[in-house]
């Protein structure tokens, strides 16, 4: 590659990134020269500055048609950027839980925690905008090893220590799955590229090798399934969560979920959206078979998410759980999609709007319950800690409650819309066993989201003193109070957002010169 | 005035929730002053509403529509619109009286309550916001929100002002209930999707318009079959009912048996005979034999009950049971029936549940075993509670006969061997109903009670009331006649145009 090569990209489209970077790489530089025993707080806020200037950048660039530079490897779309919108916003709200001051104290690498969550960020853009498997490999490969040291930093804690080990080992597991899985897709395609894949694999399902076709995506799909913390590798989620500090579960429950999402639809979208021309029975089998896949493990982590969380006392543990089953509901519209993509159908972008809107409201809800966590944090993470809560902090209480019954699918939140969505294409394309599964063990999470409201409104408190939070939770509530209550009340706030200023279906666009 | 009178209905109790917010938490009796006051409000407006409804206009009125927000459907073309869209015809003012009446007289039991009372009435307002709203809304998915809302604000209702298994009865409330909102709820969805509408009176034409697949009108009418069937309750789904009538405080089941009981029936009524009248003529007979199971298992176990409130829990299971029958009979006079049921039902239970309340405040315990003898020490709340027996047993020249006589006349006529089962249960009513009020009146009185105080003050006003419209409607049926007429034309259109026919 030449020096004229490189100078002709047109490398504004990937300013969010580069922003990132830089924010990242000064955060470094200054902890060095920081003042050994001085706080780092203001770091923070240099890296909240930052972000905010990606954001900025972000939205310029959204407007722009499909590019994609570096050979083809980095790709602007609507998708990618609508999704890189979401993790911007929820590290950003992760940054302004980790600003809590008393928290700030107590942890050893306050420097190195700033910009290890930056790096994770960058991690997840560069995965959500790969249109090659390498640099999707790597995007998600900067996003988990941030995320490892994140989860070990406090290594002075016991449980931190536990959790991370565990954590590198499963996410290890996973990655070797996963590239195994893209090993046989090279070895049938001959190529990294995702469009250049959804051909020759699209040839290959013609010419008979529809088995290792099918092996190949299941391979890739079953490791990538680590990050949705989805089963089967659901496992680690409850121990890592309890043992991360609170902003870095936050984070790893939405951006690194978000992340997650944005890279599998794109992997099995693009790579089975060609097949739609092959002969048909074929096609047919490979799409029946994938969507029988993603529903049964949707299923299974709706099933064991929710019932696992009823018997849990520690909050992070509760949440980790209930965020498996969230997990679980979103990949309900992924396997909507696939069994839309099989009859053809280009409304399948519908559910792109699905799964981003249901993020979108997860977003705000589960972030804005890990605040709560972190407050209720400093004196216990039983879920005892929120015993009469509503007579200590009556506001925080009401907000907990707003977050929770929209976690739980309550009507008047963003959580009901977004399951409501999500029900339409399940319905839609058919899926009625798996609607069915979802409305169930929403029912049967409404018994530890009350539980969590009974420890609020009905029980005594343990230490009877008025609950005050520092200045920066009480923003993030009052942003996540007003997120949950807006897209509940108000939907085409987003959806038509997404719609005008996104346009998903670009991920199907294959880049001309 | 006419377009907004609904939706300033629904959001009234608003105004009680203001009151309430105003006042200092230390001063109970201001609150229980504020309470009843803002109960009073909604009361005022319904009678407003009543006023400027046409009674000689079938159908909806007073309607307000106001476009409220799209979603791009999954699989399909275009846009699916949820509108904000309200209104009224008879049956939902019917309904809309009862819970604006029922709502005054429980603020006035709830003087019984001492502990956070400002958390309750604002429990309670909403609750009211919530029952207003499902009889008020012509858009499933707004019915759908006011329904969450009355689970979600019942389910504290009963689990902080209950006695001692409060929470596992709020528990089990909420649970069974939400397995019945999810069934509709996919219901809906199910609607949306392929109809393409969620608007009453737009379903109402495209129902007995478009061809829809047989399979998906029978999914549809059994997920709300089993919808209402939780809320009504339906046997074997009832036991989440027992609980909340034992556990719950009587001020809240008075609301509970009065009104959300009814959110089933008035389903049944709404969206199963009105939308889909050719499925319930597929599912009649099931339907019938459920009702008739539903009249004798509750009457036969509620003979067998020690506790009053029990005893008055079976018997509302068996009297949904005649709003089952009713429904089942397919007819103008069972149709009538059910929705007279629903309204007689309401008054009297309420009333049952406020004595209850009167005589919980006094002798602290409700086992049958322990009364007796009472009508020596308070000759006259045993005078009401023997004219609410009464009136739950059927007695001519009150309303409860009423409403038994119409639905068992459809039943006779559709399936008279059924109606001819269930019969055995009302004899069975008598039984335990005067048991009860035996037990309770007569016998030796224990020493401990002699004490006893009779209705004095606030307590007068629930019990005349209460007592007056049973036997108004009892004597002069024509009262509430006008508008359950409306509501059976408009209701029952399609599905008496196909008898007919």
């Amino acid at each position: 590659m030449d020096l004229e090569t490189l100078l002709s990209y047109p490398w504004r489209i990937m300013l969010p990134e580069f922003v990132i970077v830089i924010t990242a790489a000064l955060l470094s530089l200054l902890d060095l020269f920081w003042k050994e025993q001085a706080s780092r707080r203001p770091l923070a806020w240099i890296a909240l500055a930052g972000i905010g200037l990606a954001v900025l950048f972000l939205v310029i660039n959204a407007g722009q048609p499909v590019q994609e530079i570096l050979y083809e490897t980095f790709r602007l779309d609507g998708f990618a950027s609508a999704f890189k919108l979401i993790f911007l916003l929820g590290a950003a709200i992760v940054f302004l839980i980790a600003l809590d001051r008393d928290f700030g104290q107590q942890l050893p690498y306050q420097g190195e925690y700033y910009y290890l969550i930056l790096t994770a960020v960058l991690g997840a853009m560069i995965a959500a905008s790969s249109a090659d498997l390498i640099t999707l490999f790597v995007g998600i490969e900067l996003l988990s090893i941030s995320s490892y040291v994140l989860v070990a930093i406090r290594k002075h804690n016991l449980k931190a220590n536990e959790s991370a080990l565990k954590y590198v080992i499963s996410g290890g597991i996973a990655t070797a799955v996963t590239l195994f899985g893209f090993s046989y897709i090279y070895g049938l395609t001959g190529s990294t590229n995702l469009f250049v894949i959804q051909e020759r694999l699209s040839q290959g399902v013609n010419d008979g090798l529809l088995p290792l076709i099918a092996l190949a995506l299941l391979v890739s799909f079953v490791g990538l399934t680590f990050k949705l913390s989805v089963v089967p590798y659901h496992m680690w989620a409850p121990d890592v969560y309890q043992g991360a500090s609170t902003p870095v579960t936050a984070f790893l429950s939405v951006v690194s979920k978000g992340a997650g999402f944005a890279l599998v639809i794109r992997f099995l979208m693009v790579t089975l959206q060609g097949m739609a021309d092959s002969e048909m029975i074929l096609w047919e089998n490979l799409a029946g078979l994938l969507v029988t896949v993603l529903s049964v493990l949707a299923a299974l982590s709706m099933i064991i998410g929710n019932t696992l969380a009823m018997r849990q006392t520690n909050l992070k543990r509760l949440l980790a759980y209930s965020s498996i089953a969230q997990a679980g509901y979103l990949l309900v519209p992924v396997a909507a999609g696939i069994a839309l993509l099989q009859t053809g159908e280009v409304s399948a972008s519908n559910l792109f709007h699905i799964v981003l809107f249901y993020l979108a409201a997860y977003l705000f809800m589960n972030l804005g319950a890990f605040a709560l966590v972190q407050l209720i944090g400093k004196e216990t993470e039983d879920i005892r800690g929120l015993a009469g809560l509503y007579r200590r902090a009556p506001g925080k209480a009401l907000a907990m409650t707003l977050f929770l019954a929209s976690l739980a699918g309550i009507p008047l939140t963003a959580g009901f819309v977004g399951k409501y969505y999500i029900l339409m294409g399940a319905v839609g394309a058919n899926l009625y066993a798996l609607a069915a599964v979802m409305v169930i063990t929403t029912v049967i999470s409404y018994y530890y989201y009350f539980g969590l409201a009974v420890q609020m409104y009905m029980r005594e408190p343990e230490v009877d003193q008025p609950l005050t939070a520092p200045s920066s939770l009480n923003i993030v509530l009052s942003v996540c109070v007003i997120g949950t209550l807006l897209l509940g009340l108000l939907p085409n706030l987003a959806l038509d957002l997404i719609q005008t200023q996104f346009n998903l279906l670009e991920v199907f666009l294959p880049y001309s010169h | 005035m006419n377009q907004i009178i609904v939706t300033v209905l629904i959001l009234s109790p608003l105004i009680g929730m203001l009151l309430i917010l105003l006042t200092n938490s230390q001063q109970e009796q201001q609150l229980k002053r504020m309470g009843v006051l803002g109960a009073l409000i909604p009361l005022i407006l319904s009678l407003w509403m009543v006023a400027l409804f046409d009674f000689n206009h079938p159908g909806y009125q007073l309607t307000q529509e106001a476009p409220w927000f799209q979603f791009s459907p999954p699989g399909g073309e275009g846009v699916l619109s949820i509108t904000y869209a309200v209104g009224v015809d008879g049956l939902s003012v019917a309904m809309m009286l009862l819970v604006t009446i029922l709502s005054v007289m429980a603020a006035i039991a709830s003087s019984y309550i001492t502990a956070r009372l400002k958390e309750y009435f604002l429990l309670f307002f909403l609750l009211e916001i919530g029952m207003l709203g499902v009889f008020g809304s012509l858009n499933l998915f707004l019915f759908f929100i006011f329904f969450e809302i009355t689970i979600i604000s019942a389910f504290f209702l009963i689990g902080i002002w209950g006695y001692v298994e409060r929470e596992r009865a709020a528990y089990h409330f909420l649970l069974y209930n939400g397995i019945g909102s999810v069934a509709m709820l996919v219901a809906f969805v199910m609607i949306f999707m392929k109809v393409g509408s969620l608007s009453l009176p737009e379903l109402a034409s495209a129902f007995s318009n478009t061809a829809l697949a047989p399979w998906f009108s029978s999914a549809v009418f059994l997920l709300l079959l089993f919808a209402f069937g939780v809320k009504l309750p339906i046997f074997p789904l009832h036991s989440w009912m027992l609980r909340v009538h034992v556990e719950a405080h009587p001020a809240i089941v008075m609301i509970h048996a009065g009104v959300l009981l009814k959110l089933g029936a008035y389903g049944l009524i709404r969206l199963n005979a009105g939308l889909l009248p050719a499925e319930l003529e597929r599912f009649s007979l099931f339907i019938a034999v459920l009702g008739a199971i539903n009249i004798l298992y509750g009457a036969v176990l509620a003979f067998r009950q020690r506790d009053i409130k029990r005893v008055l829990a079976y018997a509302s299971l068996s009297h949904m049971g005649i709003v089952l029958l009713g429904i089942a009979a397919q007819n103008e006079s069972g149709l009538t029936g059910a929705v007279f049921q629903s309204i007689s039902h309401g008054l009297i239970s309420a009333l049952l549940f406020f004595i209850v309340a009167v005589l919980y405040a006094r002798t602290k315990t409700t086992m049958l075993d322990e009364l007796g003898g009472l009508a020596k020490t308070m000759p006259l709340l045993c005078g009401f509670l023997m004219a609410a027996g009464m009136a739950n047993l059927g007695l001519p020249g009150m309303s409860g006969f009423i409403s038994e006589f119409l639905a068992f006349l459809g039943i006779f006529n559709t399936y008279p061997a059924v109606g001819a089962a269930s019969l055995l249960g009302l004899i069975l009513t008598a039984v335990y109903m005067l048991r009860a009020v035996l037990a309770t009146s007569f016998g030796p009185l224990a020493e401990k009670w002699s004490g006893l105080t009779d209705i004095r003050g606030f307590e007068w006003i629930p019990l005349v009331v209460l007592t007056a419209l049973i036997i108004v409607i009892g004597i002069y049926p024509a009262v509430l006649g006008d508008t359950i007429r409306l509501a059976v034309e408009s209701v029952g259109h399609g599905l008496l145009t196909r008898m007919g026919g």
